[in-house]
């Protein structure tokens, strides 16, 4: 598969602040890349200086093969949407779709079927005439989306785009996008900072902190295999339980109780006995019946009970430890009672306490 | 607590007859008549003296000898008006104001037309293409804010006499021009700099450069702080008497300098109502801009305040 935008060693500097450093990332052809991070983890930095808004301050980028680290945003082939739409508010809907192509001096019978296109895709055909004032936030996203689609870019780049709308819509449109990329196998980098739009939308998500991809893998991966302590704890709502212990001879002991590693996937092969932590997904206690099946059981404390109809959330202490635990939704507990529980360890992860790497 | 008590009860048992629906407000409460009193009081302070003016210019001098400065005009009379407009001498030229009055107009259009033409792009420029060093370059844009117009009377002079327009109307326009820079600068980049600034990438990202951004998206956008930087423009260039009086000669006065010479002459009788009717109509142009536009004058005061 060739790649559709390399970025070799980019650095950019504001400043004394180092907003992205030494940052490398391979994008291939019809990819969904998502950029995962909280705010001012670079990530919006980064989306801006692949679509040439910010200059770098070091590095290249390429993208389909010519070198675009000097060029002008328009001769990148790329389409931008914005998280506030940006739409022009003079112009109609049509009129925003078709400045750009105006601008690259695109005949205006090209202009034209390629607006009725997008507006067809997009279904926006009604709205054509009206202006953005006009529209309902969902309208503006999808005009905004449009503005893209006409240029006939290869690569498409989501600046938080569905952030602005509300829940409801935002599930509605995160569906369409993603019917859109299958229709269209463009490329697509999309940054949010929201775990649930990555997890669904991308091929492959970049974690990133303090300009740095911390992991980049397959949503599946980076779920069940993260590679450090800060992904594992980004990943996931509610989020991963921790315990500090220690790791002697593929047993993981943490005061009086012991886990066993037996089917756990090291990363090495033997690790050595050492501080670690063990991080377990709320979701990955096991509950009732099939307790029983475990060869370890432990008992937890209820200190409260979160019930959300699909499911309901624990909040339980394990010997001193605050511990939380995903149930069925139908599940009957209360605080103050004692729940037994059983750990997968071959689902959890372990992580070296010193270098917070997995082991 | 006994108070809460009573009121937990009151409510209780009042639930129906107890307060309900919007809370009736007093007209002539004390608030009310403080504040209208007040509005009152300080609206009559500032429209007597316009009050005076506009019967004196319409009474005869015979009338006005009588020394009743309140009274309305028991017979009106427009001569006044006419005289200050066309006859009014000011010493040997007996031509009114009404010469003034056209040399105001030809300063005024295109100092107002190039100032706010420059000043925008400044703006602009200012505010969504920093360079390196734009800031400073604003700061010392800024600082000519500052600096009393006195001082730079006579560097002027020289400046004008060096590239022959000393005396000549453009010389006044570049005058009028450099120094509504700073303010003008000053609220136009504090208006583009409240742009989205998402709106100017897309611009960028879809291949707009930096003309096509300036008169395509932000010009469109910008009506009210145009009004604003009109109105600014307008009174300010129209009423400037210091730089009229400096930089031009005789010929080329503008209206305020005559309105000076022909109120402030001391030979003869004092016309006190021509007077008043050259003041008038020395200050309609300002007037009417402002009513013409108030409404959008405020709406772009604020728009430029919102961010800054």
């Amino acid at each position: 598969m060739s790649h559709s935008v390399e970025i070799k060693k980019l650095d950019l500097e504001f400043g004394p602040v180092k907003v992205l450093q030494n940052l490398d990332l391979n994008i291939n052809e019809g990819e969904f890349l998502v950029l995962l991070g909280s705010s001012g983890c670079g990530k919006s930095t980064l989306l801006n200086c692949i679509a040439g808004l910010l200059e770098v301050t070091d590095g290249q980028i390429f993208i389909k093969g010519n070198n675009v680290t000097w060029a002008e945003p328009s001769e990148r082939g790329i389409g931008m949407v914005f998280q506030s739409y940006a739409l022009y508010p003079q112009m109609t809907v049509r009129g925003n779709l078709s400045f750009g192509l105006k601008n690259a001096k695109v005949p205006k019978a090209e202009i034209d079927k390629r607006v009725a296109r997008a507006a067809e895709i997009l279904q926006i055909e009604p709205l054509l005439d009206r202006k953005p004032g006009a529209l309902s936030g969902g309208q503006r996203q999808r005009v905004a989306i449009g503005r893209a689609l006409v240029r006939d870019v290869d690569v498409f780049l989501f600046d938080e785009p569905l952030s602005n709308l509300d829940a409801k819509l935002r599930v509605d449109l995160r569906v369409e996008l993603k019917r859109l990329h299958n229709q269209l196998q463009n490329t697509m980098i999309y940054v949010t900072h929201d775990q649930v739009e990555a997890m669904t939308l991308a091929d492959r998500i970049a974690i990133m902190k303090g300009g740095k991809i911390m992991q980049l893998s397959s949503p599946d991966e980076i779920y069940n295999k993260p590679r450090n302590l800060y992904v594992a704890d980004f990943i996931g709502s509610p989020s991963m339980n921790f315990l500090e212990g220690h790791l002697e001879g593929g047993t993981f002991k943490v005061d009086d109780m012991v886990m066993p590693m037996d089917g756990y996937e090291f990363v090495e092969a033997q690790p050595s006995d050492r501080p670690v932590v063990i991080g377990i997904r709320p979701e990955h206690v096991v509950t009732g019946e099939l307790v029983k099946n475990l060869p370890l059981q432990y008992q937890v404390d209820i200190d409260l009970v979160e019930p959300m109809g699909s499911d309901t959330l624990v909040y339980a202490k394990l010997g001193k430890h605050p511990f939380r635990i995903r149930m069925d939704g139908q599940a009957v507990v209360k605080a103050g009672q004692t729940l037994e529980i059983g750990i997968d360890t071959s689902r959890a992860s372990l992580f070296d306490k010193a270098t917070e790497d997995r082991l | 607590m006994a108070n809460v008590d009573q009121l937990g009860a009151a409510v209780a048992a009042n639930t129906v007859i107890g307060p309900r629906g919007p809370k009736p407000r007093k007209r002539f409460s004390r608030n009310n008549i403080f504040l209208y009193g007040t509005l009152i009081v300080v609206g009559m302070y500032y429209l007597l003296p316009l009050y005076v003016m506009i019967i004196t210019s319409l009474k005869g001098m015979p009338e006005i000898r009588l020394g009743n400065v309140f009274g309305p005009p028991l017979e009106v009379t427009f001569e006044p008006w006419v005289k200050a407009w066309a006859e009014a001498c000011t010493g040997l030229d007996c031509t009114g104001l009404s010469k003034g009055f056209w040399n105001s107009v030809q300063i005024l259009i295109p100092s107002v037309v190039l100032s706010i033409a420059v000043a925008s792009v400044n703006g602009y420029a200012l505010s969504l293409w920093k360079f390196k060093g734009s800031e400073v370059f604003f700061t010392i844009l800024i600082i000519g804010a500052f600096i009393p117009y006195q001082t730079m009377l006579y560097p002027i002079v020289i400046m004008l006499r060096e590239i022959g327009l000393m005396g000549d109307l453009w010389g006044l326009v570049l005058v009028h021009t450099v120094f509504g820079m700073p303010i003008l600068t000053l609220l136009f980049r504090n208006y583009f700099a409240s742009v989205p600034e998402e709106l100017f990438k897309a611009a960028r990202v879809d291949g707009a450069r930096f003309w096509q951004i300036y008169f395509q998206i932000m010009l469109p956008m910008s009506l009210p702080i145009f009004v604003v930087a009109i109105i600014l423009q307008v009174t300010g260039i129209w009423n400037d008497f210091l730089f009229g009086v400096i930089y031009t000669k005789p010929e080329t006065y503008p209206m305020t300098v005559q309105l000076n010479n022909i109120v402030n002459s001391v030979q003869g009788v004092k016309e006190y109502n021509v007077n008043m009717a050259a003041t008038l109509l020395t200050g309609l142009v300002p007037l009417v801009i402002y009513f013409a536009s108030g409404k959008l004058f405020v709406r772009g005061i604020a728009a430029g305040a919102v961010k800054g």
